[in-house]
């Protein structure tokens, strides 16, 4: 158990070196079944920890102190209910987007298969870890990957769109440095719960140079998470990257809002002095204007893979926006809006891969164009009734719905929870002492939901049912099963809704007041295997 | 000494980001490179500018551990100074891609 915690960074370094020495291409086959077997042993790792954190009384499930050094003065692992929660979503994505690539992504470039277990390798340690500077070289660890997997299959769509990607990756990790050190010098610690302890203590002559810094840290995670004005570099990179990897991309921005999450309320939650709430204002407008920019976005995308960029970012938006709304119960719906977009998301890349397969390049284009100049031609219509639809676009179709529903959040599937959920933890108090920065956002949510509704049904029609001399997509079972099985998960969502629920809202609470974190550990006993509890 | 090191930043950083706001993907790099300078310099400076210290504790020094430099900033220095070198290297890579591929050194991948 107490080893295990460390096992999401190294089994998927250890797979992804011995993939290296086994020299690439000749040996393709062994490397994906390597790279199958991993992710699949990190979905077993993650729920045994996620089950860990779970039962223990703290919400801590352990803290792994690498080299056994006492806690601030070294690099801890910290296993709690939000790491374990996104490593078992990071997982389940990785698990999915493996087994799609097999079809034949993987053979679209070298080394897919290594680099995919460095990100994943980066995007776990991201979430693990408790110390900030460590979190730095995570953070670039799974870029250096994503910056491979972004460009993987090269061509000039992809090439173009991996420069910006890789420039602002780069300027964002430069301002993440120059925030690391100005609270490094303010504060003389890098590690979380430390620095959550000495905070509150900081004078008021040291406090702005402190809240300096904080910012910009916060805008380098921002640049990830993709708020507005900060996301134009989302977009393209997303629609260009390969479909697994965009799956798994759907996750970075994930990475991003999940560092939001645990910074602001382990250093400016309530009760930490005269800094507390900081940014959270900034958090909910931002987090608003990236819900309007994506749902306007969405509606004007031309492709689908547009369109589920700018997805990911009302989602990314949302759960900003969430995060400054600062209320426990919010945080808890927040989280489940999480886990259930995500899911979708990933789905909604790897479908959109089969859906356009064999089809003409710049057929949607000229689709929503047709529809602008109203160019329909009607005659054809009297035909084609009879016409049998094949089984592949049935299937696909289904897909397709569930997808849409996630992400628009429509009933009956795991969106309409969390959005409604959302909504009624929002609503808490009574209706005229909401401020009325809570009704924007409430109407921004719902109307987002139907752009994405709009926008998707849009998609779906000119896919699905125009073009009768269209090609029918040849689509293999392992392609297809990804994409059933993530469905298969939100769906699941939905049917276990109150579990899960109480998991989110446990997590929330325990992100609400960090002392157990804090204290779990400052406290760590000294030896890996001792049994000592906190004090 | 301090006046100088933030100069020194400053013109770093300052011709930094002017370079990377430029059309051409070699000052983005160039850009890159002199912004990634000033946070290392940067860096330093969060771990208080000490003159005449000691860089590394001596057999004899251990009662004075006051005059002696941060070493943490330092081992942060290197790890961004590996990391900065590692991805500066691997956009270099992209950059002559895209200028393969477009057969222009546009960011845009094209001529305004």
């Amino acid at each position: 158990m107490n080893n295990l915690m460390i096992a999401p960074v190294v089994l998927p370094l250890f797979a992804g070196a011995i993939m290296l020495a086994l020299g690439g291409e000749q040996r393709r086959n062994i490397s994906a079944a390597l790279n199958i077997i991993t992710s699949f042993a990190l979905v077993a790792i993650s729920i045994i920890l996620l089950r860990a954190a779970d039962v223990a009384p703290t919400g801590v499930a352990g803290v792994y102190r690498l080299g056994d050094w006492p806690a601030p003065f070294a690099i801890v692992l910290v296993v709690d209910r939000l790491a374990t929660l996104m490593l078992l979503l990071t997982s389940l994505l990785a698990a999915a987007a493996a087994v799609f690539s097999l079809a034949r992504w993987h053979r679209a470039g070298v080394l897919f298969h290594p680099l995919f277990q460095f990100m994943l390798m980066g995007i776990n340690g991201a979430f693990l870890t408790g110390d900030l500077f460590n979190l730095f070289v995570f953070i670039e660890v799974l870029l250096a990957a994503s910056y491979g997997l972004a460009l993987h299959g090269s061509g000039s769509a992809r090439v173009k769109a991996g420069l910006h990607y890789i420039a602002v990756n780069l300027v964002a990790s430069l301002l993440f440095l120059i925030g690391v050190s100005l609270i490094y010098g303010v504060t003389g610690t890098l590690n979380m719960a430390d620095l959550a302890t000495r905070i509150p203590a900081i004078g008021a002559q040291d406090r702005g140079l402190l809240e300096a810094g904080a910012g910009i840290l916060g805008i380098a995670f921002l640049v990830k998470a993709g708020m507005w004005p900060l996301c134009f570099w989302l977009p393209g990179t997303y629609a260009a990257a390969p479909p697994p990897v965009a799956a798994i991309f759907a996750v970075l921005t994930k990475v991003g809002a999940y560092i939001i999450i645990r910074l602001s309320l382990l250093l400016f939650g309530d009760g930490t002095g005269a800094s507390a709430q900081f940014g959270d204002q900034l958090l909910l407008m931002g987090g608003m204007a990236t819900v309007a920019f994506g749902a306007i976005g969405s509606l004007a995308s031309q492709d689908m893979a547009r369109l589920a960029s700018f997805s990911v970012l009302v989602s990314s938006g949302t759960i900003l926006a969430t995060i400054g709304l600062g209320q426990v119960g919010v945080t808890g719906a927040a989280l489940f809006y999480l886990i259930s977009s995500t899911l979708g998301l990933g789905a909604f890349f790897l479908l959109i891969e089969l859906v356009e397969r064999d089809r003409e390049p710049g057929a949607d284009v000229l689709a929503v164009t047709r529809e602008l100049y109203g160019d329909e031609d009607d005659s054809e219509n009297s035909q084609e009734t009879g016409i049998a639809i094949p089984a592949t676009i049935g299937i696909l179709g289904v897909a397709f719905i569930s997808c849409a529903l996630v992400i628009s959040g429509m009933p009956p599937l795991s969106g309409f929870v969390a959005k409604f959920a959302i909504l009624t933890t929002a609503l808490g108090a009574p209706a005229n002492e909401l401020p009325l920065a809570i009704w924007i956002f409430l109407s921004l949510l719902i109307v987002s939901g139907l752009a994405a509704l709009i926008a998707m049904t849009r998609a779906g029609i000119r896919s699905f049912w125009a073009s009768p001399d269209r090609t029918i997509p040849r689509v293999r079972l392992i392609e297809m099963a990804p994409v059933a099985v993530l469905l298969l998960l939100c769906a699941i969502q939905t049917v276990e809704a109150g579990p899960i629920m109480r998991f989110m809202q446990a997590t929330a609470q325990s992100l609400h007041a960090p002392h157990h974190y804090v204290r779990g550990v400052l406290d760590s006993p000294a030896k890996l295997n001792d049994s000592r509890g906190p004090t | 000494m301090e006046i100088v090191l933030a100069i020194g930043i400053g013109v770093l950083a300052g011709s930094g980001v002017w370079l990377l706001l430029r059309p051409r993907t070699f000052q983005v790099i160039i850009g890159l490179s002199l912004l990634s300078y000033a946070v290392n310099l940067f860096i330093v400076a969060m771990g208080r500018l000490k003159i005449d210290a000691a860089p590394i504790l001596g057999s004899h020094a251990a009662d004075n551990i006051n005059g002696l430099p941060d070493p943490l900033p330092q081992a942060l220095v290197l790890t961004a100074i590996v990391i900065s070198f590692a991805t500066t290297a691997l956009f270099l890579v992209v950059l002559i891609a895209s200028r393969g591929l477009t057969g222009t050194d546009h960011v845009d991948g094209r001529e305004p």
